[in-house]
């Protein structure tokens, strides 16, 4: 029978492999990296036009519609992309007792940062 | 513990004190360290739009540190190191798709990396202060 997967039917069947979901990790790390691209290239363009501008100015670009929606997108993917980073980099480096605390911490601080961030900008988007 | 002896005394490989950097291997260790150094200029990120978001004496302090010669320096180098992750990025999603994994192309692609993160970065800065002057 021709095998179209390199793992065995019983090893599938019982899940065996990368961690049951490393593959999982490694697609949305890739999907994040690819939504990044747009993402952070009109953040740099926008925050280049925008060198220089006084508080006000800031403001009611941030409260454009399109600036808005851009850097929450922007919020969501970054802190995605960075918690998946990071979580390899302590998942390599870091070893003893504080493995798993580390890896929560960060996990935490970056939805707390996302949230923050998010809050923020619709904070300024739907303020007077 | 007489474990953790034992563990000491193993030899490792690659050795990294004896071991010659190479292109490959410097700019796969750069694109770790440029993650983290990306991370933590998005902690700054948000930072910058909570004071926006605060009021204009909150977002004026903010923008004394990022104007300050100090503060510069740290967005200059972060500019570099967000440049360096990005097209590092677009190197690795290539690889993940199958291309670039003959020897002459991962050294062309790898000092390509080099030459247009560079040139990005220096290009963002001379039009950034050219419009802001």
């Amino acid at each position: 029978m021709a095998q179209k997967h390199t793992r065995s039917p019983l090893g599938r069947a019982i899940w065996l492999g990368s961690a049951k979901e490393g593959v999982e990790h490694w697609w949305r790390q890739r999907v994040m990296a690819v939504a990044l691209v747009p993402l952070t290239l009109w953040f740099v363009a926008s925050i280049i036009t925008h060198r220089g501008s006084d508080y006000t100015v800031v403001i009611a670009w941030l409260k454009t519609p399109l600036a808005t929606l851009m850097m929450v997108l922007l919020l969501i993917a970054l802190f995605y992309h960075t918690a998946l980073g990071l979580q390899v980099i302590i998942e390599d480096y870091v070893h003893s007792t504080i493995k798993i605390p580390t890896l929560v911490l960060m996990r935490l601080g970056c939805f707390a940062l996302a949230a923050a961030g998010i809050l923020a900008v619709l904070r300024i988007a739907l303020g007077g | 513990m007489s474990g953790s002896n034992i563990e000491r005394s193993r030899p490792q490989s690659p050795n990294i004190q004896i071991y010659r950097p190479q292109l490959t291997s410097v700019l796969s260790i750069a694109n770790r360290i440029t993650g983290v150094v990306s991370s933590i200029a998005a902690i700054g990120l948000v930072a910058w739009l909570v004071a926006a978001a605060t009021g204009p004496n909150a977002y004026a302090a903010v923008q004394s540190v990022l104007a300050s010669t100090f503060g510069q320096i740290v967005l200059f180098g972060a500019t570099f190191a967000f440049f360096l992750h990005f097209c590092g990025g677009i190197r690795h999603v290539a690889w993940d798709a199958g291309y670039g994994f003959e020897l002459r192309a991962i050294y062309a692609s790898g000092w390509a990396v080099v030459a247009v993160s560079v040139v990005l970065t220096v290009a963002t800065w001379i039009v950034a202060l050219f419009m802001a002057g």
